[in-house]
């Protein structure tokens, strides 16, 4: 095993933030960057690294791995709404429903989703909660 | 001379289930060969097939079968709107004069499990962000926190639907259940147990449309057929974005906008409507169809079911084929099972689940794309 880690995607998120943009035309932040405004179809989009902070917004555990998916179940999903304006679908760290309430705030934080058949680890955005 | 308005002149469905040995084009087969048959075996000079998963020229294989290739057949991928998106086009295509009569079926064989699907991105299937029922689910938790709907009431969309069901021959399970069993169902995503979400599986369904010129007796007539997709913004709508923005409420839903496309179409609104089959994949997503349709005012949707109202017997009856909670649903034969449940409920030959004295008839699919349909039926 080498060790290495390796994003689910390049380009989604970094350590502390999720990576979108904003457009310039209808001022509205997306996620994650596209080329063009998908609320308005501008092509006035420059980056925007979204806040790591926000609050619980929709919540649930998937209890049977969905296809595709190779890491543990059950785990958390949810919606988290961000100061930009923005509602993320995330994973959850929390993967019961009942210690999770509306409005709480959480954080982002980066974690492994499974090893790869290289040995890599491969990891994706989620979101815990703050205490 | 105004455009002729379109009549059902012939329905036919194969059951829903699992039918091991039966190919997708059998299925078709069986609903065409009725449909036509009930119609009168009329020519017709286009075929629209709906279908998800039958792969290419799945149409063309029914007919081909039947030796009845020749005109047009366009085979249409709308999710579980597939079948409505298919009357959408034939009755355009009759209203405009181009077809006397159009012949309309929908056929699927549905993988068995959780259903793989393109419309994910290989990295969101790995990231686990493709789980359609916990997408079901946020919505369902949505709708209890904004309209007060209970885990009881949606227990209640189950025991309702399949009691229905019961009756239906068509259907896939034909047993009653109660709430403490529905609540007894292992949770799949919280609060959506495994009764609560309808069962992927296999049938199809077919209609012959023609136009009304030439005084149809006592037929039903398709009084609109509308599709919509999603506008852009809403997190939890069916287009499965990964995100959207806050400020979403002023955003309607597609089911909304097909309702209401689906309403000016036929000149009709919501307290015309005598019996309705709506969109149950999960039993939030039905008490969610009668706010989006404007069938109930928003926050009622929990008290209707709690009080019977959507029950047959009871003041708009919603799913009395059963829904999809009792048929299972084969996506690009879904929406034409609906036509062909309330053809026979407006003709008045339902047997035990009939509505009495149903005249205007209400069916809506809801799904992937987004895409969702209202077809309008009256007698």
């Amino acid at each position: 095993m080498d060790g290495k880690v390796a994003p689910v995607r390049e380009g989604l998120f970094s350590a502390d933030h999720l990576l979108g943009a904003r457009c310039a035309a209808c001022e509205r932040h997306h996620f994650p960057r596209s080329w063009r405004c998908p609320y308005c179809g501008s092509d006035a989009v420059s980056e925007a690294a979204l806040s790591g902070q926000g609050t619980l917004w929709a919540w649930t555990a998937v209890t049977a791995a969905p296809p595709g998916y190779r890491g543990p179940v059950p785990f958390g999903f949810g919606v988290v709404e961000l100061p930009e304006g923005v509602r993320v679908i995330t994973r959850l760290t929390e993967p019961d429903p009942t210690k999770l309430t509306f409005g709480m705030p959480v954080h982002l934080v980066v974690d492994e989703l499974h090893a790869d058949d290289d040995g890599n680890s491969v990891v994706s955005y989620a979101f815990s909660p703050s205490s | 001379m105004s455009n002729p308005s379109v009549v059902i002149a012939g329905t036919g469905i194969h059951p829903f289930g699992r039918f091991d040995g039966t190919s997708v084009t059998d299925l078709g087969v069986a609903a065409v060969t009725d449909a036509l048959a009930a119609a009168g075996n009329p020519s017709f000079q286009a075929a629209f097939c709906g279908t998800a998963y039958a792969g290419v020229a799945a149409g063309h294989k029914v007919l081909g079968a039947l030796g009845l290739t020749g005109t047009p057949i366009v085979d249409i991928e709308a999710g579980c709107a597939s079948g409505g998106a298919a009357l959408m086009l034939a009755a355009g295509a009759i209203r405009a004069g181009q077809y006397d009569c159009a012949l309309v079926f929908g056929i699927e064989k549905m993988p068995k499990g959780i259903i793989r699907s393109s419309f994910f991105e290989p990295w969101r299937e790995e990231a686990g962000l493709a789980s359609t029922p916990a997408y079901f689910a946020l919505r369902a938790q949505r709708l209890m926190r904004e309209s007060g709907v209970t885990k009881d009431h949606l227990a209640e969309v189950v025991v309702k639907n399949r009691r229905h069901g019961v009756h239906n021959p068509d259907a896939m399970f034909r047993k009653e259940v109660t709430a403490e069993e529905v609540l007894a169902s292992r949770v799949v995503c919280e609060p959506l147990h495994l009764w609560m979400l309808c069962s992927p599986n296999e049938g199809a369904a077919a209609v012959v449309l023609r136009a009304a010129t030439s005084g149809t007796p006592g037929g039903v007539t398709l009084a609109a057929a509308a599709l919509r997709s999603h506008l852009p913004g809403s997190v939890l709508n069916e287009g499965t974005p990964l995100a959207g923005i806050a400020d979403d409420d002023d955003i309607p839903a597609p089911t909304t906008l097909a309702a209401r496309a689906a309403y000016e179409e036929a000149g009709l609104g919501p307290d015309d409507i005598d019996v309705v089959e709506c969109q149950d994949t999960d039993a939030a997503r039905e008490l969610l169809s009668y706010e989006e349709l404007g069938l109930v005012p928003p926050g009622d949707a929990g008290k209707w079911i709690a009080e019977g109202a959507t029950a047959v017997g009871g003041r708009l009856p919603v799913n009395p084929s059963g829904g999809l909670l009792s048929k299972g649903e084969p996506l690009g034969a879904s929406a034409l099972g609906q036509v062909v449940e309330l053809s026979t409920q407006l003709r008045g030959e339902a047997g035990p689940r009939q509505v009495d004295g149903a005249r205007v008839a209400l069916g809506h699919t809801v799904g992937r794309g987004a895409n969702a349909s209202v077809v309008l039926l009256r007698r």
